[in-house]
């Protein structure tokens, strides 16, 4: 069994799209995504409700979560990274996780066959 | 809870023996009013005002969903109910006994008699009132009021009261306080030989809502976790639809209230357009210099207060008075509900005091300012119309009287409910939210995807399959 690697990127949520078809250009297969609110360097901005403010310092930022095995990990950090850059604070961070086993519930396989397109 | 059996069995055994006695006189009654000179029914006039009571009825689902807006999600289903069922439990108290304590003979001053008990020997002919109307056009357009005057207070309290007090509060506040009051100012009682004027209920409507929250909100206490975690309005768009169909539903409130379809209805229709419109520019406008940010609750809320401004007015004045009361209005409310409310510290959830209560009492004290007998000649001339200060002075009077009888009202009513019934859910049911524990039911299904459910369980009866499901693998 080849090693498997999870990738998370948590970034803006304006770039899913232009995120979602780099991936797949350098052949990611699939991918899960959720709306997440988060916070680092950013300050947030604040709301004022009949006079009342409130400081809202949770954004909304985009979870992108991919488990690669024959694409280099590299690849797809640079492949993200060249997207996702602006520059600005808020572009968000990307985790890099071992993955010990993966099923595929359908047929029952194990292991790398598990992730991969069978067609490609 | 078996108190309150008790009470609902002792109600619907009263109603059922009061049947007969309300039955029984309908037919001599009847026979005396056809006996009698007869005064002609005017069709447009009763078609304005059926109309006029439709408009209005739209007025309190409409605020259901200008409060609903307002709420947080867990919250939602609780304060559109509150709302709604007192359409429902209005309209039959005041069939029963509200109309005719509001409009049966004066006594003393200060309450109408029982002679119309179930709306006994009232029917299709002229209104005592109104004479071109039929006596049930009045009925339902005054209906209509009766019941969005204890839907505003609920906007005080939201979040946080359970349902059982909150049913017979609204009941007992209906038959003890509406009633009454709406006797003196319209009924014939002690402030309308006085001289009071309240076109449409700036005091009658909006002062006592509004004090009466505000005595509810300080008798209940602050929301869990108010001032410290976040409580954010969940659904503006809602608010904004709620805010338009009163907008919408005032025209009968306000125009409806001249109770004939004439030029008094059309300047009561102009001048409360111009006070909305006002008010929406000077709050949207007070905000911005103060806040930085022109926002959408800000334009609704200022609408309502214009709304709330004009209502004792709309019959006695003219245009230019009617902006300056609307653009005034929005400001003080402004005022009342950024700054004020935050210095008190005061938990009134959605500004059910700050609105009505100080956009009422601005209202029915410009009344005393901008009244015009050339608008109205049953009205009087105001401070600015040669009035001198009588006018005023009359004014403040009927304002003093509205606020003390509210506040004293509302303290006792909720003291002698609470030593019953429980006026406030408990800490666990705040935080799970009133649509759970009160009633059951979410308003928004969020928690599930595609029809599969993710964290919050089954339907009941599928636990056995599901079960059998997870043995057989």
């Amino acid at each position: 069994m080849r090693k498997m690697t999870k990738i998370e990127i948590i970034t803006r949520p304006g770039k899913l799209e232009e995120l979602k078809e780099a991936l797949n250009s350098i052949g990611v297969a699939g991918m899960t995504v959720s709306q997440v609110y988060g916070c680092g360097l950013q300050k947030g901005h604040t709301e004022v409700y009949r006079g009342t403010e409130y400081a809202i310092n949770l954004l909304p930022k985009v979870k992108v979560e991919t488990v690669v095995c024959e694409i280099p990990v590299e690849k797809v950090l640079a492949t993200a990274q060249k997207v996702l850059k602006t520059g600005q604070i808020g572009d968000g961070k990307i985790f890099v996780y071992p993955i010990e086993n993966a099923v595929r519930i359908r047929t029952g396989e194990e292991g790398d066959i598990a992730i991969i397109d069978p067609k490609a | 809870m078996k108190k309150l059996w008790s009470i609902l069995a002792i109600c619907l055994m009263l109603t059922f023996l009061i049947v007969p006695v309300a039955f029984g006189a309908e037919g001599t009654d009847g026979a005396a009013a056809a006996a009698a000179e007869a005064p002609k029914i005017d069709a447009g006039d009763t078609a304005w005002v059926l109309a006029s009571a439709a408009l209005v009825m739209l007025m309190t689902p409409g605020l259901a969903l200008f409060y609903g807006g307002m709420v947080r999600t867990k919250n939602v289903l609780t304060t559109i109910m509150q709302s709604f069922f007192v359409v429902a439990l209005i309209s039959v108290q005041w069939v029963l006994i509200g109309y005719t304590l509001t409009f049966g003979s004066d006594i003393g001053g200060l309450i109408g008699s029982l002679e119309y008990f179930g709306l006994n020997g009232l029917g299709q002919e002229p209104s005592a009132i109104a004479a071109t109307i039929p006596s049930l056009a009045f009925v339902a357009f005054q209906c209509m009021f009766a019941v969005i005057t204890p839907a505003l207070i609920t906007g005080s309290f939201a979040e946080r009261m359970k349902f059982p007090a909150f049913v017979v509060f609204i009941v007992a506040w209906a038959t003890l306080v509406y009633n009454p009051f709406a006797h003196w100012v319209w009924g014939g009682g002690w402030l309308f030989e006085l001289g009071a004027l309240d076109f449409a209920g700036g005091t009658v409507i909006h002062i006592l809502s509004g004090v009466s929250g505000l005595v509810a909100c300080i008798v209940l206490g602050r929301r869990r976790g108010y001032g410290s975690s976040p409580m954010l309005p969940h659904h503006l768009p809602m608010t904004v639809l709620g805010a338009a169909l009163l907008w919408f539903g005032w025209f009968g409130f306000n125009a409806g209230s001249a109770l004939a379809a004439n030029g008094l209805a059309a300047s009561a229709f102009v001048v409360t357009q111009v006070a909305a419109a006002a008010a929406t520019l000077s709050w949207v406008f007070v905000e911005w210099m103060h806040n930085g940010k022109p926002t959408i609750l800000g334009a609704v809320s200022g609408c309502i207060a214009g709304l709330v401004a004009i209502t004792p007015a709309a019959g006695f004045v003219s245009t230019i008075p009617s902006l300056i009361i609307g653009l005034a209005g929005g400001a003080i409310c402004y005022f009342a509900v950024a700054v004020v409310k935050k210095k008190l510290n005061y938990d009134d959830s959605l500004d059910a005091f700050g609105i009505h209560g100080i956009g009422g009492t601005w209202g029915a004290i410009a009344t005393g300012l901008f009244a015009s007998k050339s608008v109205n000649s049953a009205g009087t001339d105001g401070f600015f119309f040669g009035g001198g200060m009588d006018p005023v002075v009359t004014q403040l009077i009927a304002v003093a009287a509205a606020w003390v009888f509210a506040a004293v009202m509302t303290f006792i009513l909720l003291k002698i409910v609470g030593a019953f019934l429980p006026l406030r859910v408990n800490d666990e049911e705040e935080i799970s939210g009133l649509d759970v524990s009160e009633h059951g039911e979410r308003a928004y299904a969020q928690d599930f995807v595609a029809g599969a459910p993710i964290t919050h369980g089954y339907e009941i009866s599928s636990t056995q399959k599901v079960a059998e499901k997870v043995n057989l693998v």
